[in-house]
């Protein structure tokens, strides 16, 4: 393995880590004592801002100048909202993290509820993940018996209670105002922005919602300072991220790499996912989660400029959305030359479709034509004017709704349509071929 | 069934009260969630009965209830299976064969998605994205994940819950 540095992942590995014990004999829990007994909330502030930390979760928001948003009213409670909503396709860490090493995410709520000045704080973890909620109240009952949850922290006079909170199994709820609503006992819609949760969040009281990685990292920011986490990394991208990796890859899994690693040395490295299953070659690649664009094997290798691609926020989006991507939630799905690119974007449309929550009629209505239009082209129903039809509909979508739904569910469509209409139009001209089973158009829009 | 009939056992009911402390004075309705898991692992599924009884215990309107077990699609509205199989549908499961495998569950069950093995002991249904696309193809049942699934691998598992 070659020396990189690890943030979150390196007690991973450690017999008993999802034990307090263990986990305390490991240095854990001690970033908390720092920042209870040494520091103040605002220089715990002051490092997660230095750190540069950008939101984990897709959206990419450095970390400390949401938590300066955050309005401080006299006598109003206020939240901090862990989000482990995790349903992005494609994205699997925090359910690694939270199952693999439980206490990393509570030191991290600790230490965050303690700067942000919240006495109640959640985790809200999708419903699916009912072990995982388990594994967290185990540990929660074990931080709380040392003293490091409950009342008077540490002799400090602060106050912190967890609550774990089961989701109910909705893609939406990961969207941070639909997962306030979830956790107030409503339907996960979205709501209106502004007010912006940092002013009215949860139960109408400024809140804080943050991923599950994010919150991770605090311990370390508040360890070893700010400064020395904005120079892992590279540029605007500091410190390490999680990345899922899945697909027709050799090791799939759950990488933390350090931004700014080449896409190249992240996808053939022996390190990291050893390659493309033997015999095989790399077709497409889904950078950041499902919603991120498609891109095609050349241009994640290699910007349009012809420079190396970096997994880093900025190089992943080199180009814009022509010939670039997103690095999203660290959903990296990568495809080989079997993937019928029509029937992969007939599937995630689907989902979309599934996971509207029906507010904007955009949304409701446009996942819905896209989900049948693109049945119709896999299924050799498709007719020549399907493929503008459904450029069409995603540009529609894109911007008219309340909540970035819609803007996920168009650019997978786009961008497949952008990097791979030939495949669409093959489809829609030789549908007997194209219905076959497994059939994927090889590159010749005649023979097959 | 009226609402009488459902009456959450003393552990259960137990349990509610610590569900409903953990929210602001006021903020009961936030235990909904919780509740109606805590029923489904009780009987199986959420009736409209049992829907009624959660609300007259967090004191809000049957109709709150039912807006949201309609809304989340882990809840079970109609009678299911004992073992209530959970299947991915979504690409990165897809891309490593999940939809073969899928096939090939739905055959040896003889049933089709949504419906329930004539002696009650399986329910098939298709689920989005489960977060465990570096595993898949996957299903759950109940909190169990079961993952890198091949047909042989979902012949012993059928087989074992069979027993």
């Amino acid at each position: 393995m070659a020396e990189s540095i690890k943030i979150l992942t390196d007690k991973i590995g450690i017999e008993g880590i999802e034990n307090f014990d263990v986990y305390r004999k490991n240095g854990g829990y001690k970033a908390v004592e720092k920042a209870i007994k040494k520091m103040s909330p605002d220089e715990v502030l002051d490092e997660v801002k230095k750190s540069g930390v950008r939101g984990r979760g897709g959206a990419g928001f450095p970390m400390g100048m949401k938590w300066g948003f955050l309005a401080k009213p006299e006598g109003v409670p206020r939240y901090l909202v862990c989000n482990a909503d995790e349903s992005e396709p494609g994205t699997f860490k925090d359910h690694y993290l939270m199952k693999s090493n439980p206490h990393l995410l509570i030191e991290g709520m600790i230490i965050s509820s303690f700067t942000l000045g919240a006495n109640t704080s959640f985790i809200y973890v999708r419903g699916e993940l009912m072990y995982v909620i388990y594994i967290l109240e185990k540990a929660i009952a074990e931080a709380k018996k040392a003293g490091f949850l409950g009342k008077n922290i540490l002799g400090s006079g602060y106050d912190l209670q967890l609550v774990v909170q089961p989701g109910g199994g909705a893609y939406i709820c990961g969207e941070e105002t639909a997962l306030l609503e979830s956790l107030e006992g409503k339907r996960g819609n979205p709501r209106n922005k502004p007010p912006f949760p940092a002013v009215k969040g949860l139960y109408q009281c400024p809140t804080v919602v943050n991923n599950v990685e994010s919150i991770s990292t605090t311990p370390w920011i508040v360890l070893n300072g700010g400064e020395s986490y904005s120079k892992i990394g590279l540029g605007r991208s500091t410190g390490t991220k999680l990345i899922s990796a899945s697909g027709h890859i050799n090791n799939p899994g759950v990488y933390e790499i350090e931004l700014g690693l080449p896409v190249e040395e992240f996808i053939y490295s022996d390190d990291y996912l050893g390659g493309i299953r033997p015999g095989h070659e790399l077709k497409a690649v889904v950078a950041g989660g499902s919603s991120v664009p498609i891109l095609p094997a050349a241009l994640i290798l290699k910007t349009a400029d012809g420079n190396s691609r970096l997994m880093s926020y900025e190089s992943l989006s080199e180009g814009g959305f022509q010939s670039g991507t997103m690095l999203g939630s660290g959903g990296f799905i990568a495809m080989d030359e079997t993937t019928c690119i029509v029937r992969n974007t007939w599937n995630f449309a689907r989902f979309y479709h599934h996971e509207s929550c029906g507010q904007c009629s955009p949304c409701r209505e446009g996942t819905g034509w896209m989900d049948k239009v693109l049945y119709r082209i896999e299924h050799g129903l498709g007719n020549e004017r399907d493929i503008d039809l459904l450029v069409d509909v995603a540009k529609r979508i894109e911007g008219n709704t309340i909540c970035p739904l819609g803007d996920a569910a168009a650019w997978p469509v786009a961008s497949a349509i952008r990097h791979f209409r030939d495949e669409f139009e093959w489809h829609i001209k030789y549908p007997n071929e194209a219905i076959k089973y497994q059939a994927v158009y090889k590159g010749d829009m005649i023979k097959v | 069934m009226t609402t009488d009939t459902i009456v959450f056992s003393k552990e259960l009911l137990e349990k509610v009260k610590e569900i409903i402390g953990r929210y602001p004075e006021g903020r009961q309705k936030s235990a909904l969630l919780p509740v109606l898991h805590l029923a489904q692992q009780e009987y199986g599924w959420v009736s409209p009965e049992i829907m009624d009884y959660i609300a007259s215990l967090l004191d809000i309107q049957p109709i709150e209830v039912y807006e949201v077990a309609t809304f989340y699609t882990m809840f079970h509205l109609e009678p299911v299976g004992k073992n209530v199989i959970e299947y991915c549908r979504t690409g990165p499961c897809c891309t490593m064969g999940g939809e073969e495998v899928y096939r090939h569950l739905l055959d040896k069950l003889e049933i089709k998605t949504g419906q329930t093995t004539p002696d009650g002991n399986f329910t098939v249904k298709e689920v989005e994205c489960l977060a465990a696309c570096g595993w898949g193809p996957c299903f759950q049942i109940r909190e169990k994940f079961y993952t890198h699934l091949t047909n042989e691998k979902v012949d012993e598992i059928i087989n074992d819950l069979s027993k």
